[in-house]
């Protein structure tokens, strides 16, 4: 897609599948996702990695995928909001928490919202309010004051199982 | 059978496309052959365009190039007034202003292309500030800078100056606040002389992008067709706007021949470009008996409208009318007006004027209050509003209102008698140190379109139901977080005592819903919801009045019913249309009578601390009690209060939009800073539920907006407290608290 630069060859693993993608070097992560993939559950905020809408996983660690140039990701094994629960299966825990306690308003910053609790749990499986508060901090949310939000962690925090 | 839907938490409707990240927002569509869009936009403030230059090293002949002289119809965009251009032709009134349009199927070239652009404007002389404005340093709009004023005249305040007690005067004002909506403006369109016009997008109001397109292309309504995509975020940043974008796309598509043309603004361009709240200028007179009894308030309310009309006349009715807040007060003179400035038109923003209004009034409340040596919550219960007594407008007040219970309530879920008077003691012994402060605002929403307006809009909501008994809603009210599908199915879930998930949202689709109006206002839930419940039993009665279904019956006798009544009549739908509630009056020209159907109350009570070293305000704690009729659904109402607490605490701390010559220069989320999770206190949202005898589910009225009137006053309330020093603009930046405790030591 970008016009005037050169595609290169990247390897890697979207949400388990092997990829061979011919994209522009420098082109961002989430226009890869968003256009070449069509994983549009990934979003774009502000396209300056403060909003974090475009969070996905690189290798377990969360990211905002408008900052990284997809040739960054070669070998990498990449985690989209579409590989946490595919299609009819059963949903994750922290999103089920998130429809239960009013979690998610408008969506827009849910996909990363969700990925980003995820994270939070992986790293600390029993948060405090504090570790919730600063764990979630890098994701904005513009219509839920994050307090639903907070409650979507605990719940989900209190039930077995949390896994990416 | 669901008995008991109302009241009940359901899970949202598009809560699951939501969590797995399914739903479909604009910018997630794409068609085959679409080209991208893009704005060309002026440079300068104010000045007359000399000439536009296409640069070099551009292939221009792939390009679609739009202006103002390829528009079929009206170069205006119909709102209120016709005084907006799509597109700038010969002169500029604002940066920003659109003046040129480009597609191409590489977004990047267009990119490149589009700062290829050189527009040469000869600066005219620019006015940026309302009170240049109001001086009228340079005439940029009409004959007098005034988009539109108005006067409130209650009893007769000139009488009362001369035999008062006490008189106090104030002055307050805010600042503009960027939207930010984590989704942006955007439209697909695709548009041809053959098939017409049709736009998806991020939008509040399909009906208002059908109007405005209407204009734009000299088209009949049946040759336009909007249709709002899952949306991001709207505060009221979606309500005008997205008749200027729709706009856009569809031109660039009709130059095009009907290829799809898709328009997703950047952050950048969102910020810079797009409606924010109205800044604003309130003075205060206020008489008061030596005992603290309000005799006379007279009220200057000013708003920046920006460049053009667009929604500034009615932003201004609302601030207008709740200026003089939940109070009892025998003489009321209240004079407002919208002023012009060249910068980019202010908009609707949840609160629409009231966030500003009483603003101002609640802090003045406390200042008279220090005035008569009583206490700020002493002051307020001598003078709240009780039933049977007068607003400002002379609404009598006909539902039972208790402000002092809601105080009371406030009071004791925060300690705040007991807090009040540690800080203070606190403050005074560790000079130095950090410093507390306590303090709340009382206030009141009116829900719906102000005074005729929802008789003029005159909506309409339908109800359809298939062989299987599964109902759908009709209705152009958007859902944009805030939950109106899930409500709207509850509401007929329990009209017609059928299990929420019988019942189904249409698309918003203007071919396919009819015009239940726009979803501002705080009137989907009260206004509209009305509407879905009597469509939703208009259904049975059809059923019933066809002897099909007795007044008792299972969901099976339900489904039978339906498919009986489509095998013999083809059809099942039910329209219900907007009817006043009786005893309702109103005088456009006195500016008198019911402003509104109903109104939320509310008390909030903010606790802050200020740090010493970094002048950094923290909200510790928040609590938010009101009163709002019937609550439909407790996660979303609460999840509606903390959200808009939230942004009120960014309009009052964080939120400062930094202008040079007209032009946001701070607009990207790097520089305009919005509450984060780890910034924000916990919200703690109390509910009274006192039913309103004409809202939908057993009396809810509306809540949508309320929660952004009383955070920023009972926060620098508190911060008075904490500090001693009144301060009397937001947002209040650290700056600003630094030279203010400079000043006292």
């Amino acid at each position: 897609m970008t016009e005037g630069t050169s595609r290169i060859d990247v390897a890697c693993t979207v949400n388990g599948t092997a990829r061979r993608l011919r994209v522009p070097a420098m082109a961002r992560l989430l226009d890869v996702l968003r256009e070449d993939l069509g994983l549009t559950g990934t979003k774009e905020g502000c396209g300056e990695g403060e909003c974090g809408a475009c969070s996905v996983f690189i290798d377990g660690e969360l990211v905002n995928s408008c900052l990284v140039p997809v040739l960054q990701v070669e070998r990498a094994e990449i985690k989209t909001i579409e590989g946490v629960s595919a299609g009819d299966a059963e949903l994750h825990v922290v999103q089920q928490a998130f429809i239960e306690c009013g979690g998610a308003q408008c969506g827009i910053c849910t996909p990363g919202m969700v990925l980003a609790a995820i994270s939070l749990l992986e790293h600390t499986p029993q948060p405090t309010d504090a570790d919730i508060r600063h764990g979630l901090a890098g994701n904005l949310c513009r219509c839920t004051g994050y307090m639903k939000i907070f409650d979507a962690v605990v719940r989900a925090c209190a039930r077995a199982g949390v896994k990416a | 059978m669901q008995t008991e839907i109302v009241g009940k938490p359901v899970p949202r409707k598009e809560g699951r496309s939501k969590v797995t990240g399914t739903a479909r927002y604009v910018d997630d569509l794409t068609m085959p052959g679409m080209l991208y869009g893009a704005t060309v936009r002026s440079p300068t403030a104010r000045g007359r365009i000399r000439s536009v230059t296409f640069g070099e090293g551009i292939p221009w002949d792939e390009f679609v190039v739009v202006t103002a002289q390829d528009i079929p119809g009206e170069n205006a965009v119909a709102l209120i007034l016709l005084d907006q251009p799509y597109l700038a032709s010969e002169v500029v009134n604002h940066a920003e202003e659109p003046i040129l349009l480009l597609a191409h199927e590489d977004k990047h070239l267009l990119e490149r292309a589009r700062r290829a652009v050189s527009i040469d404007i000869e600066p005219l002389p620019a006015v940026f500030t309302l009170a240049d404005s109001l001086a009228q340093k340079e005439i940029i709009w009409g004959e007098d800078n005034i988009f539109k004023s108005y006067l409130v005249d209650k009893g007769n305040v000139d009488d009362v100056w001369a035999q008062a007690d006490v008189i106090v005067e104030g002055e307050y004002s805010t600042g503009a606040q960027e939207q930010l909506y984590i989704e942006t403006n955007g439209i697909v369109a695709v548009a041809n002389a053959d098939e017409g016009v049709t736009v998806w997008g991020s939008m509040q109001c399909p009906y208002y992008v059908h109007k405005a397109l209407l204009k734009l292309f000299a088209l009949p309504p049946e040759r336009v067709r909007v249709v709002q995509c899952e949306t991001g975020g709207g505060f009221g940043g979606k309500e005008e706007y997205p008749s200027m974008i729709g706009g856009h796309a569809a031109l660039l598509s009709w130059k095009a021949g009907g290829r799809p043309v898709k328009i997703i603004y950047d952050r950048a361009e969102d910020m810079v470009a797009t409606t924010k709240r109205h800044p604003s200028l309130t003075r205060h007179r206020t008489a008061v008996t030596r005992d603290g009894r309000l005799l006379a308030m007279e009220i200057e309310f000013i708003v920046d409208g920006g460049a053009y009309a667009t929604l500034s006349a009615v932003v201004l009715s609302r601030g207008t009318i709740h200026a003089a807040g939940p109070y009892h007060c025998p003489n009321i003179r209240i004079r407002s007006r919208a002023v012009a400035t060249n910068v980019p038109p202010h908009g609707a923003f949840r609160g629409f004027g009231a966030p500003q209004s009483i603003f101002a009034l609640e802090r003045q409340m406390d200042k008279v209050a220090a005035a008569v040596g009583l206490s700020p919550a002493e002051f307020r219960r001598r003078n709240f509003i009780r039933e049977g007594e007068t607003t400002a407008t002379g609404q009598v007040i006909r539902e039972p209102v208790d402000m002092a219970g809601l105080l009371a309530r406030a009071f004791e879920l925060t300690d705040y008698e007991a807090k009040r008077e540690r800080f203070a003691r606190e403050n005074a012994a560790g000079a130095g140190g950090v410093r507390r402060g306590i303090g709340f605002a009382s206030f009141m929403h009116g829900a719906g379109f102000t005074g005729s307006g929802e008789d003029y809009l005159k909506s309409i909501v339908g109800a359809e139901a298939d062989a299987e008994g599964r109902v759908r809603i009709l209705a152009a009210s958007t859902e944009i977080g805030q939950g109106t599908n899930t409500i709207f199915a509850q509401i007929a879930s329990a009209a017609l005592k059928l299990d929420y998930d019988l019942i189904d949202m249409a698309q918003p689709d203007t071919s396919n819903v009819p015009d239940s109006g726009p979803t501002v206002a705080s009137r989907t839930c009260m206004i509209v919801g009305s509407l879905v419940e009597s469509a939703a039993l208009g259904l049975r009665q059809t059923l019933q009045g066809a002897g099909l279904l007795t007044d008792e019956y299972t969901v099976d006798e339900w489904r039978a019913a339906c498919r009986r009544y489509l095998e013999r009549y083809g059809t099942l739908k039910s329209f219900s249309q907007y009817k006043p509630p009786p005893g309702v009056r109103w005088d456009d020209e006195k500016y008198e009578g019911d402003a509104y159907g109903a109104f939320a109350w509310a008390v909030y009570v903010a606790e802050v601390t200020i740090d010493p070293l970094t002048y950094e305000t923290r909200v510790d704690d928040f609590v938010a009690v009101q009163e709002v009729g019937k609550v439909v659904h407790p996660i979303l109402a609460a999840g509606q209060i903390e959200g808009g607490v939230a942004q009120a605490i960014g309009f009052t701390l964080y939120e400062n939009v930094v202008w040079r010559d007209g032009r946001m220069v701070n607009n990207g989320m790097t520089n305009y800073v919005m509450p984060t999770s780890a910034d924000l206190p916990p919200i703690r949202v109390h509910f009274e539920e006192q039913p309103y005898q004409y809202g939908p589910a057993g009396g809810a009225k509306g809540i949508g907006e309320l929660p952004l009137d009383g955070g920023a006053p009972a926060i620098l309330n508190a911060i008075e407290h904490a500090t001693g020093i009144a301060f009397t603009h937001v947002p209040l930046m650290p700056e600003a608290l630094m030279r203010g405790l400079g000043e006292t030591g």
